[in-house]
C-alpha cells in the first residue's frame, strides 16, 4: 500500500518550486515509474508530489538556435526515442531509451527521470554521457547549467540541491551526427536493468571524437577518458588495449544479476565488439 | 483528502474522488467496476494491468487516478463485445493466443497501442512491444501471430484502429 501523501499539480516552473518549498518532504513527479513502485515497496512515500507533467514547456523536444536539442523534462522516453530531431541528429539517444524498460513503461517513463534517480544502470544516461549533454536546472536560488558529467555523485545520489527542478536537457551541437554501439547484457531480454553495458559513440568531426560509457559497473554511469583518448590514437587497431582500460577503471560489484568479475570482462568484451561493429558499419558506407 | 477529477473512460465522461495515492488501475477495478485489467505485479513488470490512456499504452498501476484527470482511458472492455469483437479480440481467439486468460486484456492493449502508433509493425516490433507483458501458459508464438494477424485485418478494413 503507497502510503497516504499529497499530491499537488504545477502549471508553472515557478510554481513547481513554490509547491516543493512549501512542503519540507517533497518530490518532482514526472513520469512516476520508479517513484510509485519504490513509495510502493517500502512504504515510504513524500509527503507531497508536485505533478510536472502539467507545465508546458516542460513537455518540448525543441531544436536550439545554435544546432543542439533541449529535450524538455516531462518528454517521455518512448516520445524523445521516436522524435525525428534524436532519431536524424542524435541517434544515440534513441537507441539508449529503447533499451530502457518495456514499452508500456517507456510512454510514461522520462529521460529526466531516469537521471535524477542515478541509478547505475540508467540507460539514458549511456547516450547523455558520450553525447555531452548539459542538464538546466530551476531552483530557488535561479537556473543553473550542470555538465552530465558532474550530475552522478553516487548510486541514487545527484549533485542537483534540494529543491531543484531538472526542467530540461540539451544535447550541444558539436554531437550532432554521432554514432554510437550499445552492448548491453541482461538476464532476459526486454525489460531488464543492464547487468552490464557499453556504449561506444564516434562524433562526427574533431581530434577528441571517441566516447566510452559503461552502465551497472561503478557507483554512478561512467566514461573512460583513457580508453577514448587510446582509441582517438589508434582507432579500432587500439580496442583491445582500450577494453584493458575499461577492465581497469571500473569499479563493479557482486550482485543477483552477476558477478564483478564476470561484470568486469564483459566490460572489455563488450568495448571491443563495439569498436569493431563501428568499425565495420563506418566501412559498409565507404566513409 | 480526496481530489475531485473527470475522466473518459471507454467514451464515457466519469467524475470521481478518488485518494492521492490511488493507482489508475485501482480506480478502474475498484470504483468502476472494470476488472478487465489485471493486477499482476503492480510494479510496472507484468504488463497485466495495461490500458490505453490518450490512445498510449501504460502501466495502470504506475499511474495515479489523479493524473488522469482530463484524460481519455480505454480498457479492454471498451474495446468490442460478444458478437462485435475487435478485430484483435477475434485474431486472440481465431490463433488461440488466450490460456487462463490473465494476461490477455494486458496483451491486447499493449498491442492496440502499437498498433495506434504502428499500424504495420514487424514481427521484432511485435515482440519488442509486447516484451514487457508477461504470459505464463502459450509461450507467445500465437500471441505474436495473432498481433500480426490483426494488424493485417485493420489494415484490410483501411483503419489503423485507432480508438479515443
Amino acid at each position: 500500500m503507497l502510503r497516504r501523501f499529497e499530491y499537488t499539480q504545477a502549471r508553472s516552473v515557478e510554481e513547481a518550486l513554490a509547491l516543493w518549498q512549501g512542503s519540507p518532504d517533497s518530490r518532482y513527479l514526472a513520469g512516476g515509474t520508479d517513484l510509485i513502485p519504490r513509495a510502493r515497496a517500502t512504504g515510504r512515500a513524500p509527503a507531497r508530489l508536485v505533478d510536472v507533467k502539467a507545465v508546458p514547456e516542460l513537455d518540448q523536444v525543441r531544436a536550439l538556435p545554435d544546432g543542439g536539442l533541449s529535450i524538455g523534462a516531462a518528454a517521455s522516453v518512448a516520445r524523445v526515442a521516436t522524435a525525428p530531431e534524436v532519431r536524424q541528429r542524435f541517434p544515440v539517444l534513441a537507441t539508449c531509451c529503447q533499451a530502457l524498460g518495456s514499452y508500456p513503461l517507456r510512454q510514461r517513463a522520462t529521460v529526466a527521470g531516469n537521471i535524477c534517480n542515478a541509478s547505475p544502470c540508467a540507460d539514458t544516461a549511456a547516450a547523455l554521457l558520450d553525447l555531452d549533454a548539459v542538464v538546466v536546472a530551476s531552483g530557488p536560488r535561479g537556473v543553473r547549467r550542470v555538465s552530465i558529467h558532474e550530475l552522478f555523485v553516487g548510486p541514487g545520489q545527484t549533485s542537483l540541491e534540494r529543491g531543484e527542478l531538472v526542467t530540461a536537457i540539451e544535447l550541444p551541437a558539436a554531437s550532432a551526427g554521432a554514432r554510437g554501439q550499445l552492448g548491453r547484457l541482461t538476464r532476459r531480454q526486454g525489460v531488464d536493468i543492464a547487468t552490464v553495458a557499453v556504449l561506444v559513440t564516434v562524433l562526427p568531426a574533431g581530434s577528441l571524437r571517441h566516447r566510452v560509457a559503461l552502465l551497472s559497473v561503478s557507483p554512478t554511469p561512467m566514461r573512460v577518458a583513457e580508453a577514448e583518448n587510446l582509441l582517438d590514437q589508434k582507432g579500432p587497431d587500439g580496442a583491445a588495449e582500450a577494453a584493458a582500460i575499461a577492465r581497469a577503471a571500473c569499479r563493479p560489484i557482486d550482485d543477483v544479476r552477476g558477478s564483478a568479475s564476470y561484470r568486469r570482462d564483459m566490460v572489455g568484451v563488450l568495448l571491443e565488439r563495439a569498436v569493431h561493429a563501428l568499425a565495420a558499419e563506418r566501412g559498409g558506407r565507404g566513409a | 483528502m480526496t481530489i475531485a477529477i473527470q475522466v473518459t473512460v471507454n467514451g464515457q465522461l466519469e467524475a470521481l474522488e478518488v485518494e492521492p495515492h490511488e493507482s489508475l488501475l485501482g480506480m478502474l477495478r475498484e470504483r468502476l467496476d472494470l476488472t478487465g485489467a489485471k493486477e499482476g505485479c503492480n510494479e510496472g513488470e507484468c504488463g497485466a494491468c495495461v490500458v490505453l490512456l490518450d490512445g498510449r499504452a501504460v502501466n495502470s498501476c504506475l499511474v495515479l487516478a489523479v493524473e488522469a484527470n482530463g484524460r481519455a482511458v480505454t480498457t479492454i472492455e471498451g474495446l468490442g463485445h460478444a458478437g462485435a469483437l475487435h478485430p484483435l479480440q477475434q485474431a486472440f481467439l481465431e490463433h488461440s493466443a488466450v490460456q487462463c486468460g490473465f494476461c490477455s486484456p494486458g496483451m491486447i492493449m499493449t498491442a492496440l497501442g502499437l498498433l495506434n502508433e504502428n499500424p504495420t509493425p514487424s514481427e521484432a516490433d511485435i515482440r519488442q512491444a509486447l516484451s514487457g507483458n508477461l504470459c505464463r501458459c502459450t509461450g507467445y508464438r500465437q500471441i505474436i501471430d495473432a498481433v500480426q494477424a490483426a494488424a493485417a485485418a485493420l489494415g484490410a478494413a483501411g483503419q489503423a484502429g485507432r480508438r479515443p
